[in-house]
């Protein structure tokens, strides 16, 4: 095996790294999760506790 | 409510504050630097003011000064509310903040009086090396101890740029700062260290560092911004998660072998420069997708942007961090920096990445994040925000263009040959030629610095009167 095979080899492990994250993050299995996540940062909880604060600070 | 917490926002009020004072004063060295090339009895024959001395400290500044506190402001916000818990430790956080005021001051102090170990945007000497060491990793401690004890199941993407960003820079800064100082071998100055690497090593591993600070610190630290501040202004979750996590993992193993294109046709081995070369190219990739995922986002909310100048801010961001992520590439093919390289076009290039791109975003989120911080609905002045706006956009573009159009030009006298195989233009030459644009660009500057100012007064006018908020962590669901 000399240096060129090395070469070819760690490509075609880095296409499958890039293909096997591709297929992890688009599978069906995790769109509720990714939807959650996406939508965490408006979570009702946090809205309602800054709206609560933000009202104690203008007293 | 169990959990009457509340979360640390005094580091990340001070953080902010001094984003926008750091933004004025390194943009200010930069419009007197600007000013110099055109006129250059500016530096008034003092050599702490000379262009040599002040431009270190104006990359500095406008990079670690500004966009590092906006980078610290951010990312101990976001990693406090997208975790719902409070930072793991206060004093940690004042270290943090003081720390990196001392290493700014000491760059300030350091770089006029011409201390600098010679390597681009890594100047600083070994003890304000060290000491950056030091407030690096408890910032590090500060925000992974943060994520460990969240109380989110999930860790939400802005978190994982921020990650990577203080990673990757940790190694960054330990590998190309490796020295020797001179004093340990009978030196006479205490200060003064050479690197640890040879020749084209140093080269090697002076760009690598480099061109990651370009990708972590400039960018992926700025992602995560727009990933938590761009959602959350537009009123609606980002427009592909899936595409984040695609675009985090294939932007950071891309980022870190484009270094040699800063390198093209020098003593580096030819294939090293080739494969900078075609991973650049690659880069345009994962690029393009976090610049679409960040744009698209407003997808069916489009009419915002006439009425919202803070999203304007950061969507415009995004348009320029695209025309950068393309022009970068491009510039980075041999045949095209062969032209480029070392004419103004880099220095547009990099201008409309940093003022852009990175000022833009930065600044549209702390426009978002201060009122927050300090319980105010909003800012002061809608009105002032869009002047700013304007203003700005104006001076950026007057920038890049004048420095590509003279960067072009500069490339093409400097090539230019005879008949006779002599050169066509002497340097001067193509000097004289370049002051207009250099007029051009200062006024581009101004306009820039003057948007700071309405800034600052528009947050001034914010806080004034205003208490410190402090928010309620909510309660942990069962």
């Amino acid at each position: 095996m000399d240096y060129n095979d090395f070469r070819g080899i760690s490509t075609l492990l880095v296409l499958i790294a890039f293909l096997a994250v591709v297929v992890w993050a688009y599978s069906r299995k995790r769109t509720q999760r990714f939807d959650a996540a996406a939508n965490s940062i408006f979570d009702k909880d946090e809205e309602q506790v800054h709206a609560a604060s933000m009202k104690e600070v203008d007293k | 409510m169990q959990n009457q917490q509340t979360y640390n926002y005094k580091v990340v009020r001070q953080f902010a504050i001094m984003t926008v004072i750091w933004g004025i004063v390194g943009m200010l060295v930069g419009v007197l630097i600007a000013a110099q090339l055109r006129w250059p009895e500016l530096n008034f024959d003092v050599p702490w003011l000379t262009y040599s001395r002040l431009r270190p400290l104006h990359t500095n500044a406008v990079i670690f000064a500004f966009g590092g506190s906006a980078l610290f402001a951010t990312s101990l916000y976001v990693v406090q509310r997208t975790c719902h818990t409070r930072l793991i430790s206060d004093k940690l956080a004042a270290l943090v903040f003081w720390g990196w005021q001392l290493v700014i001051l000491l760059a300030a102090l350091s770089l006029p009086l011409g201390f600098t170990s010679g390597k681009e945007y890594a100047e600083l000497e070994w003890p304000i090396d060290l000491l950056i060491t030091v407030v690096w990793v408890a910032y590090a401690i500060l925000f992974f101890g943060t994520i460990m004890k969240r109380q989110t199941p999930h860790i939400y993407v802005a978190n994982w740029f921020y990650g990577a960003f203080i990673l990757t820079i940790a190694v960054l800064h330990l590998v190309n700062s490796a020295a020797l100082p001179t004093a340990l071998f009978g030196g006479a100055d205490w200060m003064k260290s050479y690197s640890a690497y040879p020749g084209a090593i140093d080269a090697m591993v002076q760009w690598w560092y480099g061109h990651n600070a370009v990708g972590f610190f400039l960018t992926a630290g700025f992602l995560g911004m727009m990933y938590y501040f761009v959602p959350k202004q537009a009123g609606r979750p980002v427009y592909s998660y899936r595409l984040s996590v695609v675009h985090f993992w294939a932007l950071i193993s891309t980022y870190m072998w484009a270094g040699p294109h800063h390198l093209h046709y020098t003593a580096l081995p030819d294939w090293t420069q080739s494969l900078g070369m075609v991973f650049s190219l690659i880069l345009l990739a994962p690029s393009w997708g976090g610049m679409i995922n960040g744009i698209m986002t407003l997808s069916g909310a489009w009419h915002k942007l006439r009425t919202d100048p803070i999203l304007r801010f950061l969507i415009v961001s995004l348009s320029f961090y695209g025309m950068s992520t393309f022009e970068g590439p491009m510039m980075a093919i041999k045949t095209v920096n062969e032209l480029s390289h070392y004419t103004d076009w880099t220095v547009g290039h990099v201008h409309s990445g940093a003022l852009g791109w990175v000022a833009m975003i930065s600044i549209g989120s702390m426009y978002a994040l201060i009122p927050t911080l300090f319980g105010r609905e909003k800012m002061y002045s809608t009105k002032l925000i869009e002047m700013h706006f304007w203003i700005m956009t104006v001076g950026v573009v007057l920038y890049i263009a004048s420095m590509w159009i003279s960067g072009v030009m500069q490339g093409l006298m400097w090539r230019a040959v005879n008949p006779d195989g002599t050169l066509t233009y002497s340097f001067v030459e193509s000097l004289e030629a370049t002051y207009p644009f250099y007029l051009v660009r200062f006024v581009g500057g101004v306009l820039v610095l003057s948007g700071m100012f309405m800034m600052l007064y528009n947050v001034l006018k914010t806080i004034a009167g205003a208490k410190p908020a402090e928010d309620l962590i909510p309660a942990a669901a069962h």
